[in-house]
């Protein structure tokens, strides 16, 4: 591969000074004479060198499968009441499937024909067992189709949800993503609070709201002995230090209303200058509640989010209007929490915070600090090295180590590739690695000039002979980089980044721009005279 | 000429010296091992086994065993503390194995608990936990990652050593279907990586791809050494262990495939010298690059280790360990293997190579 002296400057010269102009904003930053000439793009920097919250959450899709599979019982027994069938005790058996019985046999194919027309895309009849009396108990199962849609759509909606409540936390270019295995990762930049931020994302803000059983009897709940269709909630209590009392308190089971009807939630203050959430409903969820609350005046009424009652105050009389507000001595801030979690809905299944990563500010600053530093000590010996050892040689060494860290900052920038610890780490490692290739060209060099060879046939053997040696050895590298991508998590990542992008670098300048400097060095000399490398 | 650190008639008789290095290297191997065994396996950080790292930072220098008082009474009863970083940064680690708590929890409970017991300002800087789940399936990806990296370098390395891709296809091919029979049986991939290596190996043991078979054994006798150097520190064994390593792979292989280079070119001379000879000439021909490249790479690496930081600290120890295995592992271990096992035949001066090979 003969290239002419001429396209070759031709080359590296645009390479370099495009590497040039892409690198620049992230020397000068953001705010620079220059910033209507340079392009808009910075250095990303990972959130162990920002600062910043990093979280894995597990979406609790068990639980999702089995809520679906509930509701559907739930609407099937009413479906079926309507047309005078009656089914009982629907319940969801393994997460899988949803078992019930029906009283009378005779009515199966009228059954089975509501089940095919209700839900023929979500369950199928798995099992019909005759249990005597009439009683037939059915099995219908989730079909695959639908459990892979649930799944996807409560993905989807978690994700979205979460989107909503971080976007009103206010928070700086928030990352949230679906990752494999029902999880989602959320990334919060520069975010301090980390416990409230974990708190308003793991939140799944399911708000119901359920009547006392006031015939029932409190002691014997919290014994354990609680009345059927009934059960045993806490309410929470503020204490003035600010710590919680809980409450013991028996509710009927079925919930009155949930809060898929909610329109909007606003923080307000009484005249105590409490603060309380005041909730509004859309059209239907204000008839929804105008109705329940008709029918249970004089009754008291809780307010329950998360199984936790937050207040069970007595309906006056029939609300009209759809507005409702949750009471609980709540903190300013919890209070102002509360309501973006209901504003932007709840979310479809319990999560969990299956991995976190925080990083205070100060260390990711420290971190920066300590890796320029070995950056620039390593990088010091090294120059000297090269210099000390090649002369002149050393000098194109230099410079070409300057161009590779030139062009790995600028594509990082231009692609917008984020820069973490171990990244830093990588372009260290680089300074040392990089030299390799063109020590391989200048041994052979010198091998060949003490063989009695013209500097100009010496570096023209010294480039052939060692480019593909170059190439193979690097190829290795890359590969490891490439696995390293593939497997590996948030800051390994960044290391596998700049390994493979610098290792290219690194190739090409020691190949192709080496050579330029080589020739025009050569050309400059007079004739006869020896090569000092 | 420039300065020279190898005189360029430097002869020195390496392999003369390879059974003190198999030596060396054997007991380094089975103080390793030993090591490994008598702690019941290798120690996983919390990257793969699970728990809570919190990193604090103090104004003054506490002393740990009074760290690790005052902390007692927060009710994690497993909570180590360790000191972290440079000594004049006044940083300590606090370590949690079990990833039960909630992380925010023992946030604050550590924090009260400071507040409490010590006169002294402190942040918490760092807290990483890491479920019971994420750890099993970083150690899954992890073993993915090994597993990949030398089914892929394996192939590279029997096309690339042997400059025959045809005979790559067929390893490539060969490997492949073992391992699916394998991973129908339901190996898991600890075993598979383990699998791959060892069909390898016998592989090209088998096909006479003598050049790779020393390329591997040189890796695998890295990548081995360097943990047990790591068990030995007593360091953990963690994700950036592994990126590590597969550095490392990459680097050794780098190292061999230009002494090997060099093996074969003088090979290729119209009378080459005995097997040995043309040995220890290429190492020594390339003597000088590879003192360099370790050195500049070894001054790097070092002020990555000394000024890079806590958080860096044990990725950039294993680096330095994996540079200097690599380096001795391509002048002695690659060289002793090729001279045992012999060149690869090459086509037209097979029975010359092979004369003088093992």
């Amino acid at each position: 591969m003969r290239i002419s002296l001429t396209y070759r400057v031709i080359i590296s010269a645009l390479v370099i000074g495009l590497a040039l102009i892409y690198s620049l904003p992230t020397f000068l930053g953001k705010e620079n004479p220059l910033q209507s000439l340079l392009p808009n793009k910075q250095v990303k920097l990972g959130l162990d060198l920002k600062g910043g919250m990093s979280l894995t959450l597990g979406v609790d899709m068990d639980k999702a499968l089995s809520n679906s599979l509930g509701q559907m019982g739930e609407n099937l027994r009413v479906q079926a009441k309507d047309e005078d069938i009656v089914i009982i005790r629907p319940r969801v058996v393994g997460n899988t499937s949803l078992r019930f019985f029906l009283l009378d046999a005779d009515k199966s194919d009228q059954l089975e024909r509501i089940v095919e027309r209700n839900y023929n895309k979500e369950l199928s009849i798995q099992d019909r067992e005759s249990m005597g009396q009439g009683r037939v108990q059915y099995t219908l199962a989730m079909t695959e189709k639908y459990r892979k849609e649930l799944r996807d759509m409560t993905l989807d909606q978690a994700l979205k949800v979460m989107r909503n409540r971080i976007n009103e936390f206010g928070v700086s270019e928030p990352d949230i993503r679906k990752m494999k295995g029902n999880r989602i990762q959320v990334q919060l930049p520069g975010l301090e609070n980390t416990k409230r931020a974990v708190e308003l994302v793991k939140q799944t803000a399911h708000l119901e709201f359920k009547l006392v059983d006031e015939e029932a009897d409190v002691d014997k709940a919290v014994q354990g002995q609680v009345p059927r269709g009934s059960e045993l909630a806490y309410m929470r209590e503020r204490r003035s230090d600010g710590s919680y009392d809980k409450k013991p308190i028996v509710l009927k089971k079925q919930p009155l209303m949930t809060g898929e009807h909610i329109a909007d939630a606003n923080v307000a203050f009484n005249r105590y200058n409490q603060p309380y959430v005041s909730l509004s409903f859309d059209d239907q969820g204000g008839r929804i509640f105008e109705r329940v609350t008709g029918n249970h005046v004089n009754r008291r009424m809780a307010i329950v989010l998360d199984d936790k009652v937050y207040s069970a105050p007595t309906i006056q009389e029939r609300i009209r209007g759809g507005r409702a507000s949750i009471t609980g001595n709540f903190s300013d801030k919890e209070a102002h929490d509360l309501a973006i979690v209901l504003r932007a809905g709840s979310l479809p299944a319990p999560v969990n915070v299956l991995h976190e990563r925080s990083v205070g500010p100060s260390l990711g600053q420290q971190s920066i600090q300590q890796g320029v530093t070995a950056l620039a000590a390593g990088g010091l010996l090294v120059l000297i090295f090269a210099v000390v050892y090649y002369g002149i040689g050393g000098v194109i060494v230099d410079l070409l180590l300057g161009f590779n860290m030139l062009i790995i900052i600028a594509v990082l920038a231009g692609f917008g590739a984020t820069l973490t610890l171990p990244g830093i780490a990588g372009i260290i490692l680089l300074v040392g690695t990089a030299m390799d290739a063109s020590v391989l060209i200048f041994e052979r060099i010198r091998e060949e000039l003490r063989r009695g060879m013209s500097p100009a046939k010496a570096v023209d053997e010294g480039f052939v002979k060692s480019s593909l040696t170059i190439m193979d050895a690097n190829v290795t590298t890359i590969l490891a980089a490439l696995i390293l991508y593939q497997f590996g998590t948030g800051p390994i990542r960044g290391f596998a980044v700049t390994l493979s992008i610098g290792t290219l670098a690194s190739m090409f300048t020691a190949i192709f721009v080496s050579r330029a400097f080589f020739d025009l060095w050569i050309k400059r000399k007079r004739p006869g005279s020896s090569l000092n490398l | 000429m420039g300065l020279q650190i190898i005189k360029s008639h430097t002869a020195i008789d390496f392999m003369s010296r390879r059974k003190i290095a198999a030596i060396i290297s054997g007991i380094v191997i089975l103080l390793g091992l030993a090591g490994i065994i008598y702690q019941g396996g290798l120690k996983f950080g919390i990257d793969f086994a699970g728990g809570i790292n919190v990193q604090v930072k103090f104004d003054r220098d506490i002393d740990v065993g009074e760290l690790n008082n005052v902390l007692e009474g927060a009710g994690l009863p497993d909570l180590r503390a360790q000191r972290f970083g440079q000594s004049g940064k006044h940083q300590y680690l606090l370590r949690i194995p079990s990833g039960t708590h909630a992380p925010e929890e023992v946030r604050s409970t550590i924090q009260k608990q400071l507040d409490r017991g010590l006169e002294a300002e402190h942040s918490i800087q760092r807290l990483e936990m890491v479920g019971p789940k994420v750890g099993e399936d970083l150690k899954n990806k992890a073993m993915q990652a090994l597993f990949y990296a030398v089914l892929l370098i394996s192939i590279y390395i029997s096309g690339r050593f042997e400059q025959k891709w045809g005979m790559a296809g067929v390893m490539a091919g060969g490997l492949l279907a073992a391992l699916y029979l394998l991973q129908l049986i339901g190996l898991p991939m600890g075993y598979l990586a383990l699998a791959a290596l060892l069909i390898t190996v016998g592989m090209c043991w088998y096909l006479r791809l003598n050049y790779a078979l020393g390329a591997v054994a040189a890796l695998v006798h890295d990548i081995v050494i360097t943990v047990c150097i790591l068990t030995l520190l007593g360091k953990d064994f963690e994700l950036s262990t592994v990126a590590a390593l597969l550095t490392i792979m990459g680097y050794s292989l780098n190292d061999t495939i230009v002494n090997f280079d060099r093996v074969r070119e003088n090979l290729r001379a119209k009378s080459p010298p005995a097997l040995v000879e043309v040995i220890n000439r290429s190492i020594n021909q390339m003597l000088s690059r590879t003192l360099i490249t370790s050195g500049t790479t070894l001054l790097v690496v070092i002020s990555l280790v000394i000024l890079g930081g806590g958080v860096i600290h044990d990725f950039a120890l294993a680096l330095l360990i994996g540079v200097i295995v690599g380096t001795y592992s391509s002048i002695y271990i690659a060289g002793s293997l090729l001279l045992g096992i012999g060149p690869t035949p090459e086509s037209e001066e097979s029975g010359e190579a092979e004369g003088t090979g093992a």
